[in-house]
C-alpha cells in the first residue's frame, strides 16, 4: 500500500484528478465525508488530505510515501526527499513585490515581509543585502501598503491581487509548480509501486504538455 | 555472542549496539574512546566536511577555544598516527549538532568504524560487508545504496558550473530532481550532452545488473571506467556474499566532493524514514589532513533505530512487591526470591497508583507472600 499526502484545496483536487487519470483512482476522496483517510486496496493506494505546507513533513518523516507539494514548500523547508516529477499544475512564481513606483534605497536596510522566511533570507543573502525580515502568516500584501515593510516576498499567481492593491511584482525569485515527492526510505522499499505511479503520472504530464 | 535479553530490560537499540560492537571486534576493529571535546580549530579547518553548521564551543581553562564534538571521523583521523599498514577502529560516541527540525542543539548517539592506512580492494569490500551486516542487525528489511564519487565528479566537471550553481546542483542530485538539473544546466549554458548524461545517471536506480548497461555507456563517454570497475567489483563482491538483492546503485547518494572521492553508500532500514547509515572512502580528506594514505568508514545513527521499538511493554515491572511494615532483611529476602523467577521487581511500601505490574505480591507480617490481583 502506498500512502499519498494530498494538499488540501483546489490544487490538491487537481493533483488527485491526475492520480485518478493515471489509473490510481479512489472515488471516495472527493466525497464530502468527514473521513480523513481514503483507501483503494485494489490499486494499492491510500490518500489523505493535509495542510499544503505540511505535505513535505509527512513525506520526509515517512508518514506518507508520496505527496504533492509546491516548489515553494520544498524550497522553504528543504526536506530530505526525492523530487520525482514536475506535475505541471499549480503554476505560479515566488516573487518580490512592492508598491508601484517603489525604488530601492541601497543605503538602507531593506524591510521584507513574508511567509517564506528561508527563501527570503537566502535570496537576499546571495546578494549580500542586509534585510530586516518581518514574518507574517497572511495578508502579506498589507505590509507595504501600511508601511510595515518596503517589499514582500510571496507567491504571485496572476498578479491581480497585487494590482488591485496598487502593488507590482519587481522580481521573480523562481517559478513554482506542484511536484511529486517521495520519502527516501519508501523509495527503496516500495520501489516498484512508486516507480509505477511516477511513470503513469509522467506519461500523463507529457501527454498534456503535447495536447494541452 | 548475544547478550541474553529474555526479560527485555535492554531496549532494541541497545542490543543492536552490543551486536554491532561484537561484529566489529571479530573483524579486528578495536574500540576507540575519545574525549568529548576537541579543539575548535579542527572543525574550522574542515567545516565543509560537517554536514551541518553549528558547533557548541567553550573556552578551556588555558584560554583555548574548544568544541563539543559535532563529528567523530575528523578526530579519529587526526589521532591515528601509525605510519604503516592499516588501522581499524570502531567507536560509540555522542555528537552534538543542530537539529534541522527544531533549530536547537541535539545530542546524537553515533556508532561506526573507520579503516585508515593502505586501503586496498579487500579493505573496501570488508567495510561494505560490515555496513550490510550492521543493517542486518536491525532485524528488519534493509537496503544499501551504492555510488561512486569519482563518477559523479567526472559527470559534473564538463558542466563547468559556478560555485553557486554547484551547490544548487548538489541539492538537485540529492533529490533526484531531473527537471531541476536540466533547468540549472540551461541557465548556466552548460554542455547539453553532459547535462543529459548527468540527468540520466541520477535517474538510474536498481540492481547493479539492471543499471550497468546504461552506466557503462555513459562512463565510457566521460572516461571513468576505472571508477565504474571499482564500484562494480564491490557490488559483485556483495552479490557473492549473498546480499545481491539488498543493494542498489543510486547516484543521488552524494557526500562532499572535497573529501570523498571513491565509493559512497547509504543504508536504509524499513520503518525508518531517513537513512540510518552513511559512509564512504575519504582519501581526499586524509590528504587534506596531511596524510598520504586512504581511509574508509561509516557511521550509524542509533537514535533513529529507537523508532523500531514502538511496541509498548504490557507491564512496567514483572512484579510489584508491597512490603508494608516488613523489615529491610525480610524485604530483601523476598526480593531475591522473586528476582530468581526472572524479570524486574519493584519494592514499594504501599501499592502505588498507575504502576502496571505482571503480578502484585503483598509481604505479610509472618513473612509469607500473598498474591493480589
Amino acid at each position: 500500500m502506498v500512502n499519498i499526502a494530498l494538499p488540501k484545496g483546489r490544487l490538491g483536487e487537481k493533483v488527485y484528478q491526475m492520480f485518478a487519470d493515471a489509473g490510481y483512482e479512489c472515488p471516495a476522496v472527493l466525497s464530502n465525508s468527514r473521513k480523513l483517510i481514503f483507501e483503494n486496496p485494489e490499486k494499492g493506494v491510500r490518500y489523505f488530505w493535509v495542510k499544503p505546507s505540511d505535505v513535505a513533513i509527512y513525506v520526509e518523516r515517512g508518514a506518507a510515501d508520496l505527496g504533492a507539494a509546491g516548489k515553494d514548500i520544498i524550497e522553504e523547508y528543504d526536506p530530505d526527499i526525492y523530487e520525482l516529477l514536475d506535475l505541471g499544475v499549480g503554476k505560479c512564481r515566488m516573487a518580490v513585490a512592492a508598491k508601484k513606483g517603489f525604488r530601492e534605497d541601497p543605503e538602507r536596510i531593506l524591510r521584507v515581509a513574508t511567509k517564506f522566511r528561508s527563501i527570503a533570507l537566502d535570496h537576499y543573502a546571495a546578494r549580500s543585502r542586509d534585510i530586516d525580515i518581518i514574518e507574517l502568516n497572511g495578508s502579506i500584501e498589507l505590509a507595504p501598503i501600511l508601511g510595515l515593510s518596503d517589499v514582500i516576498v510571496d507567491i504571485v499567481e496572476t498578479g491581480t491581487t497585487l494590482l488591485e492593491n496598487d502593488l507590482a511584482p519587481i522580481e521573480t525569485i523562481f517559478p513554482i509548480s506542484a511536484r511529486l515527492i517521495s520519502n527516501k526510505s519508501s523509495f527503496k522499499f516500495k520501489n516498484a509501486e512508486i516507480e509505477g505511479i511516477r511513470t503513469a503520472l509522467r506519461d500523463l504530464v507529457n501527454e498534456r504538455r503535447l495536447n494541452p | 555472542m548475544l547478550i541474553p535479553n529474555k526479560d527485555k530490560t535492554l531496549r532494541r537499540e541497545e542490543t543492536i549496539l552490543t551486536e554491532l560492537h561484537d561484529l566489529y571486534g571479530r573483524y579486528g576493529y578495536v574500540r576507540y574512546k575519545m574525549s568529548k571535546f576537541e579543539e575548535y580549530e579542527l572543525y574550522v579547518q574542515n567545516k565543509d566536511f560537517l554536514s551541518a553548521s553549528g558547533i557548541i564551543t567553550f573556552t578551556d581553562t588555558n584560554g583555548r577555544l574548544m568544541a563539543l564534538k559535532p563529528d567523530v571521523t575528523l578526530s579519529i583521523i587526526r589521532n591515528l598516527t601509525k605510519k604503516n599498514g592499516v588501522q581499524k577502529v570502531y567507536y560509540n560516541e555522542n555528537v552534538y549538532r543542530i537539529s534541522k527540525s527544531s533549530g536547537r542543539f541535539r545530542e546524537i548517539m553515533q556508532t561506526g568504524l573507520e579503516c585508515v592506512g593502505e586501503i586496498g580492494a579487500y579493505e573496501i569490500c570488508e567495510t561494505l560487508l560490515l555496513a550490510v551486516r550492521s543493517l542486518e542487525a536491525a532485524d528488519r528489511d534493509y537496503h544499501l545504496d551504492l555510488a561512486h564519487m569519482g563518477i559523479l565528479s567526472a559527470l559534473m566537471k564538463p558542466l563547468a558550473l559556478s560555485e553557486k550553481s554547484r551547490s544548487a546542483m548538489i541539492t538537485c542530485i540529492r533529490r533526484k530532481n531531473a527537471e531541476g538539473i536540466a533547468q540549472l544546466c540551461e541557465e548556466e549554458k552548460a554542455d547539453r550532452a553532459a547535462a543529459e548524461a548527468l540527468s540520466e545517471v541520477i535517474g538510474l536506480y536498481g540492481s547493479p545488473a539492471a543499471v550497468l548497461p546504461k552506466l557503462k555507456r555513459i562512463c565510457a563517454a566521460v572516461g571513468v571506467e576505472e571508477a565504474l570497475a571499482e564500484l562494480m567489483a564491490v557490488a559483485g563482491f556483495l552479490g557473492d556474499c549473498g546480499y545481491g538483492d539488498r543493494i542498489s546503485l543510486d547516484f543521488s547518494v552524494v557526500n562532499d566532493m572535497n573529501y570523498y572521492n571513491g565509493i559512497v553508500f547509504r543504508g536504509y532500514v524499513a520503518g525508518i524514514s531517513e537513512g540510518v547509515l552513511t559512509g564512504g572512502s575519504y582519501d581526499l580528506l586524509m590528504r587534506k589532513m596531511g596524510r598520504a594514505c586512504g581511509g574508509i568508514g561509516f557511521a550509524i545513527c542509533l537514535d533513529s533505530l529507537s523508532q523500531l521499538d514502538s511496541t509498548l511493554k504490557p507491564f512496567d515491572y514483572n512484579c510489584l512487591l508491597v512490603y508494608g511494615g516488613a523489615s529491610p532483611v525480610e524485604v530483601t529476602k523476598a526480593m531475591e526470591s522473586l528476582q530468581r523467577e526472572g524479570g524486574s521487581v519493584l519494592a514499594a511500601r504501599e501499592r502505588p497508583e498507575d504502576v502496571r505490574a505482571g503480578r502484585v505480591l503483598v509481604l505479610k507480617n509472618d513473612g509469607t507472600l500473598k498474591e493480589e490481583s
